[in-house]
């Protein structure tokens, strides 16, 4: 039986220092959610929380109606995949995979064809009697996959399982994992720093920062309203531009270096300082608006990647794709930039507190 | 209001584990030493607390000069251990040595071999009616003597420079080539290359090898023993105050003790101050290539390294040869057969079963406390991990008559009384040869990913269930290798057990001792190589369980 997990006010120190600061999350049945965050900002550490391997400090845990907190972690019913594998060495690949289905009491006569058939989902059957030194990463990698999961847990966790894995190896195990979690419906919590594979893989992503989160959404809600600068930074490329921001009436006046003005949709009132951000696509080239020159470009094929100097110094990234436009900026050419009022982020300037909509 | 707090606490098998260890420990190894602290403080010659006892030590000529013989010893063996040891590691681990992991084990084995058999068989030699004496005499020459200072020096030497042979190998291994390489790239001559790159780096390792050197010279009692003729170092001096006091009260062989326990510990301390602070070796990516010699200058560079090992491993030929032989009680050779282990067989039967079934009741709660005490270590850090990890630690720098001394003193009087039980020669094999056991362990768990132990329990085995099936089973090897130098090494044992047989609990070494003393040759000779040969097969199935990497240091 897949679960939901809810975590409310989670807080761990190590001695006086804090790594998770009142950590609240509502992950749904079946969901595939990814803790994503640069390094050190806790996730690891949330994640053995939940496993049942580091000692709470406040928060309660649960597993639908469940309370875990004093459940011992051999008794919470997760299935677990560890960052380097951890298959028990002495043990052949059948019977790492048999391991928590012995553990759980499963008839002998149950275990051989439940085996076979994890072993069968991830492909690795023919790898059966092996030792684990005699398997490559990515054949270890899916030995640790099918031993979480062929004990059917409520719920499954992974802390960054791909990070051992070459470029290609990670994309192709990615889509193995995701298809696998989608025909299983475990609730998956999955931990990577690596930004591509999680708006790649998840349902839903929190994005973490020193042991807060920044933000839970889907991966289009992430990269499209990021709700804070940290957000629009870490994820995907973000030009930061300062402004004045004059919000009344669920509209923003915003003023950038007294030369470009706009109106975006705004959430609440506000007048002072701001921060604007854009993507690269949202900029383009227009016969009026912030001055600038081309200082580079860089041809990638479906799109062109310019880094403009704006009048007043600051560099921006601006991307225009092939099929929009027929000819390239040279270098050094004086341009006019723009963008789309309705899809940039506004933010407050001090706090970085969300202004537009 | 609902309480924040998580897990709640509760004593675990853990937990319960270190208070025995700590509980045990104390017992046997704190306790005793501490009687011996406060017997050093009183004398039978004053009244009360004094330090009667240390002034007199250190006024006496009779006393300060065991220190003086002991420093001398030390220092000298560490000196010319180091001038062995240090060229035949970096040769062996350079050149293309022929047999070279042959020699290799030959090597270990006579550090692992008996130290006072060395002592013995080289008065087969040398000594008075010995072989080679009678050899030089017919040549009207006088052979060196074995006897004394220079006897001692020699006989430690052979004994124990295979120590520095290992430190200094081990990190030569571990010096990537590369280093050596970007020195020679920057336009250093290869002998400026070894005094400015290879030597500093394996210097702190060569310095380890050194204090394990000395802290053995100091310890040792068996080889100044039987050598001695007058020439008495610290060890031996407390034997013979020990076997002059009263068994209740023995002040003056305590103080004795104390003053050589202080000796250890303040190497100990320079150790933890100086060498360890500087230790520079890396585990190396590419370990350094061996240079192919050829014709003349292999068998040169060869040569003197094979002669080393064959006389460091000598005392092993001619015990074995020496067994066979029956003499007279003038030394007349009587024949060649078996009749000195008929000998020992009808009149020491009780010596080898002793010998045998100590050291394997003993290795048994080795390789237990071994096991629990090194996941302890590595796994449960903290301050009782720290607490354990000295007392555990802390038997290598007491010697073993010490030892002996603290656990009579200690348990000779009621509620406890163990003096000449079998139980106080076990307790005292597994408390000296524990750490063996412990440092093999705790390194080999020091490679285990914990991960491994989390997936047991994720999967739904209790940590406890964890431990005895995947933990402690992944462990064995470690747990093993160690065992069988903590098991070589109690059957081996000397200095504690002088102290502690009693007529049903006397062993081998024991009966060697006195049959030396008795210079009885033959049944000694037959003894001895009942252990040598003991031990021989025990370092064969390690060498051949690891394949070859057993670690001794
Ligand atoms: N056992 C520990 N003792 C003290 N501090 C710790 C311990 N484990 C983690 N920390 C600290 O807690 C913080 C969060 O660590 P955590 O391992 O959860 O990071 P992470 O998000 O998983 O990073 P990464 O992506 O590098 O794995 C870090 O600042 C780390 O230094
Ligand atoms: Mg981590």
């Amino acid at each position: 039986m897949s679960n939901a997990v809810i975590i409310k006010d989670a807080v761990k120190r190590y001695g006086d220092f804090t790594a998770l600061c009142g950590v609240s999350l509502d992950i749904r049945e079946g969901e595939f959610f990814t803790l994503l965050g640069p390094s050190g900002c806790g996730k690891t550490t949330l994640l053995r929380m939940i496993a049942g391997f580091n000692s709470i400090e406040g928060g309660d845990f649960y597993f639908g109606e469940k309370r875990i907190n004093d459940v011992p972690a051999h008794k919470r019913d997760i299935g677990m995949v560890f960052q380097n594998y951890a298959i028990f060495p002495h043990l052949t690949v059948r019977e790492n995979v048999a391991y928590g289905l012995k553990a759980r009491k499963v008839p002998k006569a149950q275990i051989g064809p439940k085996v076979d058939e994890a072993l069968e989902l991830v492909q690795i059957s023919h790898l059966a009697d092996r030792k684990p030194n005699e398997l490559s990463g990515g054949q270890q990698q899916r030995v640790a996959l099918a031993r979480a999961f062929v004990i059917e847990p409520s719920v499954l966790l992974m802390d960054e399982p791909l990070s051992n894995l070459d470029a290609k190896l990670r994309v192709q195990m990615r889509s193995v994992i995701k298809k696998l979690q989608r025909r299983l419906g475990i609730t998956t919590i999955y931990v990577t720093h690596d930004q591509e594979e999680a708006l790649a893989i998840s349902d839903r992503i929190a994005v973490m920062k020193d042991g807060h989160i920044m933000q839970i959404g889907t991966p289009n809600e992430i990269y499209a309203k990021p709700q804070n600068p940290f957000v629009a930074g870490f994820i995907g490329v973000s030009n930061f531009l300062d402004c004045d921001v004059k919000a009344a009436g669920g509209k923003a006046k915003v003023t950038i270096q007294n030369e470009l003005s706009i109106e975006v949709p705004a959430c609440r009132d506000y007048e002072g300082k701001g921060s604007l951000s854009a993507r690269p696509e949202q900029l383009f080239f227009a016969e009026e608006g912030m001055p600038g020159t081309v200082l580079f470009s860089t041809f990638l094929g479906d799109f062109i990647e310019y880094e403009v100097q704006l009048d007043n110094g600051q560099s921006l990234i601006v991307n225009e794709y092939t099929k929009d436009t027929s000819d390239v900026h040279p270098d050094g050419e004086k341009v006019h930039l723009r963008f789309d009022p309705l899809r940039v982020s506004l933010y407050e300037a001090g706090s970085g507190e969300v202004l537009s909509l | 209001m609902k309480t924040k707090l998580g897990s709640r606490w509760r004593p675990d098998f853990w937990f319960f584990a270190k208070i025995i260890v700590i509980v045990a420990m104390c017992l046997f190894i704190v306790y005793p030493f501490y009687t011996i602290l406060t017997k050093s403080v009183f004398s039978n010659k004053v009244e009360g607390l004094t330090l009667y006892n240390f002034i007199r030590f250190f006024t006496k000529p009779y006393y300060y000069q065991t220190l003086i013989r002991s420093m001398v010893v030390c220092f000298a063996t560490v000196f010319t251990t180091t001038l062995i040891g240090v060229p035949i590691a970096y040769l062996m681990t350079r050149y293309n040595i022929p047999g070279k992991k042959i020699l290799h084990i030959f090597i270990i084995m006579s550090l692992m071999s008996p130290p006072f058999i060395g002592a013995y068989s080289w008065i087969i030699l040398l000594g008075r009616n010995g072989l080679l004496a009678k050899l030089f005499a017919t040549f009207d020459a006088t052979a060196p003597t074995i006897y004394g200072r220079g006897g001692i020096i020699f006989v430690f030497t052979l004994h124990l420079f295979p120590y520095i042979y290992l430190y200094t190998s081990g990190a030569m291994n571990s010096i990537d080539s590369s280093l050596e390489e970007a020195a020679e790239n920057l336009g250093m001559s290869k002998l400026r290359r070894i005094w400015t790159i290879t030597l500093p780096v394996i210097l702190p390792s060569i310095l380890a090898g050194c204090i394990m050197v000395f802290m053995t010279c100091l310890a040792d009692f068996g080889t100044p023993m039987l050598l001695g003729e007058g020439y008495t170092v610290l060890p031996v001096l407390v034997y013979n105050e020990y076997m002059s006091e009263s068994a209740v009260n023995p002040y003056m062989a305590s103080t004795l003790s104390v003053i050589i326990v202080s000796c250890s510990l303040l190497m100990l301390t320079f150790q933890k101050l100086v060498v360890d602070k500087r230790n520079y070796t890396m585990s190396s990516m590419r370990p350094p290539q061996e240079t192919q010699l050829h014709g003349w200058r292999r068998f040169a560079v060869s040569a003197p390294i094979f002669l080393v090992v064959f006389v460091a491993f000598l005392p092993q030929i001619v015990v074995v040869c020496q067994s066979f032989v029956e003499r007279s009680f003038s030394g007349m050779v009587k024949g060649i057969n078996l009749n000195n282990y008929r000998a020992i067989l009808s009149r020491l039967g009780t010596n080898i079963r002793n010998t045998y079934v100590f050291s394997l009741i003993a290795i048994v709660f080795i390789i237990i406390l071994g096991i629990i005490v090194s996941y302890i270590l590595v796994r449960k850090k903290g301050k009782v991990a720290n607490i354990i990890d000295t007392l555990v630690m802390f038997p290598f720098v007491i010697p073993g008559s010490v030892l002996g001394i603290g656990l009579i003193v200690a348990f000779n009087r009621k509620p406890l009384i163990l003096v000449g039980t079998a139980a106080i020669m076990i307790i005292s094999y597994v408390i000296r040869k524990l750490p063996y056991t412990v440092r093999s362990g705790s390194a080999f768990l020091y490679q285990m990913d914990p991960s491994i132990e989390e997936a047991s329990i994720n999967l739904g085995v209790s940590p406890m269930k964890t431990f005895f099936t995947v933990t402690a089973r992944m462990m064995l090897p470690g747990i093993m290798s160690g065992a069988v130098l903590s098991w070589i090494t109690c059957i081996n044992e000397l200095s504690s057990s002088i102290m502690l047989y009693s007529g049903k609990t006397s062993t081998i070494a024991v009966a060697i001792y006195q049959e030396v003393v008795r210079m009885s040759d033959g049944t000694a000779a037959a003894l001895a190589t009942i252990l040598t040969v003991t031990t021989i097969i025990s370092l064969l199935i390690v060498f051949r369980a690891t394949k070859g990497k057993v670690k001794i240091v």
